[in-house]
């Protein structure tokens, strides 16, 4: 059943209907032809603004994100943050808590990993340090995502507002813990940690540098999927997102159901902080989020939901950045030229859901029909 | 005396993406009658009635006035050809009064003489017997006073034809004959009447003529005097439908849930409940009627554990002799008390069912929590939900369409076939019928005297009092959240309880 929703009270030449349904290839064929017309009005801008062959700035970008077999190794890095960080908003955002605050979350899971790094080598041993880097992340994301849900569960304050702030508190707790980390004294950073002896580090796999990166986050992808889709907590944070009305009338305790979601959410959050300190910079600074908390949550969006699906948005936002930094240098270009591109393809990518979920009827074509 | 047409419409089309709203319609409407537009959820009534006041154009056909051919743009131009339509949904201003809602809009002088205006409206209402206060503010104002105000306010701008879109769904039977009356003193002076209606007694009574339209098409139009309830919902339906609801006794009646003077506060502080008494039997169905809001979901709501009780208890009576004080449960335990309490609340999609998932999903929010792995169980929710869609008759795809996808009544029957398959003990539902077509509607009768049969207590909330005089064996009235009346179904009278449903209204009844 087609349902109406009309541009104005008289239509005239044409009006938008509801699809039913579109079978999955026609709607990847909308999404293609919408990826190759957003390339093409990048080309044009670029040709208008820089003088440059586009075709060599394509190019530019596809070398600089996987060009070399370090520059691929560098975009699976960032792909695996970026993607770990939305699978963390994925259960908040299903259930239609607007947490916003994964970037507060990340750096208070990456403070206390680079805590436990820096106080605990040498007491405990190696292996233990690094069980505990990540031990000590996924309680403190907790303990970020768990304030807000308390509040919300109980007072209902604003969701959105209470994890955006909890992000400038985390900022300021970092800054403060910098002053007593920073190595050498007086520099204001956090030097490389166990730059020598590596403890507390994510080691090699198979000689793979970012290898249990890969297979953590990874696993964590596809339980998370398994765990929206199948069992009954994931249920019940769906029917929680939908309406708590039914949720209610179900029987689901609500209250809980936040509390609990949020724990999981703030926690593997905490544990992306985690997998940046410890499987990637081996520092700690205000920047490790580098505002990633808030790219994911495009990620979660694009890919509604499903986390099989953030691994290729993940991974094409990446290779657009990656590629960014390459075009920089190559072509004199301002970084920002990456972004006008990413900016423009996500803009017909967004787009293209609308030809998706509606067709335009022209009023010609309805009077064809009824001969 | 010379028929003439005030309006005619001539195969008029309008089509909605692949859906016809209306195919091909031809209707007339003569100078002086009162014309009824009958027809089921979906047959576009409505459709057609917003292709007269403009909010619609149509894709083909041709709309004469007085013979000669007019094109409706707008809102606009509907208002300047005299066709004034009254919608189920006042639109009206709360703050302002009676006189400045009517007056709102129309152009004036720079000097507004509101004296002129009241005495205007004071002729208008003595010529056809309204009762109107126009200096009363909207607020103070009773559901039928506000509708009195939306039909001088078109009269006020000079309409000739009127059209009203379910008029009498929100008013009691004393008010539905007074609306009446105006509507034949309106004839009278020569005006012409639509009345969108899906009720027959009312079509029978009120009308001159019936248009009939089923699934977009025009079926015919006949002269009410020579019609009967039956020949018009066969035209309706298309087929011979019987309309009697079957009625057992009830076989050995055992109190199952008693309320005992229970009071609860709506959000807002005010008082939704106040001291209610009663008691709903086994193996019979419990009527509640009322105006809409006079505290029917409340109840059924405090009775399932999701509305806080300020006051009063409720019992359970459980047929292995226990007795249980539910008021002091949570709707989850109340769930696993295995008094398996059914509950079909009105807002069908916001409440009953998630409209964003399917059917199988929908089935497993009342069982999902069985079994003790942390994953829930989807083969007997979808054993469960082809087996309502199969012996239901549920229009749809597959068990694996989102319940939003489906019609108003195969909504309902997936809401209530999932209710009844948990085996309930006691059934509450509220607004059954609501929005479903004849033949769905019958089977929800159906289906709730197939409970009472089983020693089910039903307890049915509704609003149609013809529907509840057939159907229940006993009906509680209840008016601004006090019960009014307990009546035995078999003999009490509509007029009985629509005096009921008045008796202690607030501030309603003040005429000036």
């Amino acid at each position: 059943m087609a349902k109406e929703i009309s541009f104005a009270v008289r239509d005239r030449l044409f009006r938008m209907a509801k699809r039913s349904t579109l079978p999955w290839h026609r709607a990847w064929l909308i999404r293609l032809i919408a990826v190759s017309c957003s390339l093409i009005v990048c080309a044009l801008i670029i040709v208008a603004i820089t003088k440059q062959n586009p075709i060599d700035i394509y190019l530019g970008i596809i070398d600089g994100a996987v060009g070399k077999s370090r520059r691929i190794w560098a975009t699976v890095r960032e792909t695996l943050v970026l993607l770990i960080i939305a699978i963390g908003l994925t259960p908040a955002f299903k259930m239609r808590f607007w947490n916003i605050g994964a970037e507060g979350q990340l750096l208070m899971g990456g403070a206390a990993g680079a805590a436990v790094m820096i106080y605990l080598t040498g007491i405990v041993p190696g292996w233990m340090v690094l069980i505990l880097v990540f031990v000590a992340s996924i309680l403190a994301g907790m303990l970020w995502g768990l304030l807000p849900a308390v509040f919300k569960a109980y007072f209902h304050t604003n969701e959105t507002l209470f994890t955006l702030m909890m992000n400038y508190v985390a900022i300021q707790i970092v800054t403060v813990c910098i002053v007593f980390w920073e190595n050498p004294p007086g520099s204001n950073f956090v030097g490389v940690i166990n730059s020598d002896s590596e403890i507390g580090w994510l080691p090699k796999l198979f000689g793979l540098s970012y290898g249990w990166n890969l297979i953590l986050v990874l696993s964590v992808t596809i339980g998370m999927f398994i765990y929206m889709k199948y069992s009954k907590q994931g249920y019940e944070i769906a029917v929680v997102g939908e309406s708590s009305h039914t949720a209610r009338y179900a029987g689901i305790n609500i209250k809980k159901v936040i509390i609990r979601t949020m724990l999981i959410s703030g926690g593997i959050c905490g544990f992306a902080g985690a997998i940046i300190v410890s499987g990637a910079s081996h520092t700690i600074s205000t920047t490790i989020g580098n505002g990633r908390g808030f790219t994911a949550i495009i990620v979660a969006w694009m890919a509604k939901f499903n986390p099989i699906v953030m691994i290729l948005v993940s991974f094409f936002l990446v290779f657009m950045q990656q590629g960014s930094i390459q075009i920089a240098t190559q072509f004199g270009l301002n970084e920002n030229a990456s972004n006008i591109i990413t900016g423009i393809i996500l803009f017909f990518l967004i787009g293209s859901e609308f030809f998706i979920n509606y067709k335009l009827e022209f009023r010609k074509q309805a009077k064809e029909v009824q001969g | 005396m010379e028929k003439e047409y005030a309006i005619e419409l001539k195969q008029v089309t309008k089509c909605f993406g692949d859906v016809i709203a209306n195919d091909k319609v031809d209707l007339s409407v003569r100078k002086g009658e009162i014309l009824s537009i009958l027809g089921e959820n979906g047959s576009g009534k409505t459709t057609l009635m917003n292709i007269l006041s403009g909010i619609y154009s149509p894709d083909t056909g041709r709309i004469f006035m007085d013979g000669k051919e007019v094109t409706i743009r707008s809102p606009k131009d509907s208002f300047a050809l005299g066709i004034g339509m009254i919608h189920q949904h006042f639109k009206l201003i709360n703050v302002l009064t009676a006189a400045e809602n009517i007056i709102l809009g129309l152009p004036g002088k720079e000097r507004l003489k509101m004296n002129q205006v009241i005495d205007e409206i004071n002729s208008l209402t003595q010529k056809y017997g309204f009762e109107l206060n126009p200096t009363q503010k909207i607020y103070d104002m009773s559901v039928s006073q506000k509708q009195t105000v939306e039909i001088i306010k078109v009269l006020y701008r000079g309409a000739e034809i009127l059209i009203l879109d379910e008029p009498t769904a929100v008013l009691t039977p004393q008010e539905t004959k007074k609306l009446f009356d105006v509507l034949r003193n309106m004839k009278n002076t020569g005006k012409s009447i639509v009345i969108i209606t899906h009720k027959l007694s009312e079509v029978l009574e009120i009308s001159d003529r019936v248009s009939v339209l089923r699934k977009g098409k025009y079926i015919g139009t006949v002269e009410t005097g020579a019609s009967t309830a039956e020949s018009l919902t066969e035209m309706m339906v298309g087929e011979k439908v019987s309309l009697d609801i079957n009625r057992d006794e009830p076989v050995e009646p055992v109190k199952r849930i008693e309320v005992r003077g229970i009071t609860c506060r709506s959000k807002e502080g005010n008082f939704a409940l106040k001291e209610i008494s009663f008691t709903a039997n086994s193996g019979e169905i419990l009527g509640i009627a009322g105006i809409a809001g006079s505290g029917q979901k409340e109840l059924l709501e405090a009775i399932a554990g999701l509305q806080e009780i300020e006051s009063g208890e409720i019992l359970y009576y459980a047929p292995e002799g226990n007795t249980e004080k539910i008021s002091e449960m949570k709707a989850a335990d109340i769930r696993n008390l295995k008094i398996n309490l059914a509950f079909v609340p009105e807002d069908r999609l916001g409440m009953g069912l998630v409209g964003s998932m399917d059917l199988t999903d929908n089935m497993l929010l009342r069982s999902y929590q069985e079994g003790k792995y942390f994953f829930a169980d989807r083969e007997t929710p979808k054993k469960l939900a082809l087996d309502i869609v199969d012996k239901l008759d549920v229009v749809t795809p597959g068990v694996d369409t989102p319940v939003r996808r489906l019609s108003g009544g195969n909504v309902q029957k997936v809401l209530v076939g999932r209710e009844i398959a948990s085996n309930p003990r006691v059934l509450m539902v509220a607004y059954p019928v609501r929005g479903l077509d004849i033949n769905s509607s019958y089977t929800i009768y159906n289906l709730l005297n197939e409970q009472k049969k089983k020693g089910v207590a039903v307890i049915c909330v509704g609003e149609d009092l013809d529907v509840l005089l057939e159907l229940c064996d006993r009906i509680l009235v209840l008016a601004g959240g006090k019960v009014t009346g307990i009546a035995d179904a078999r003999s009490v009278t509509k007029d009985e309880l629509g005096l009921m449903m008045t008796s202690s209204k607030r501030g309603g009844h003040k005429h000036g």
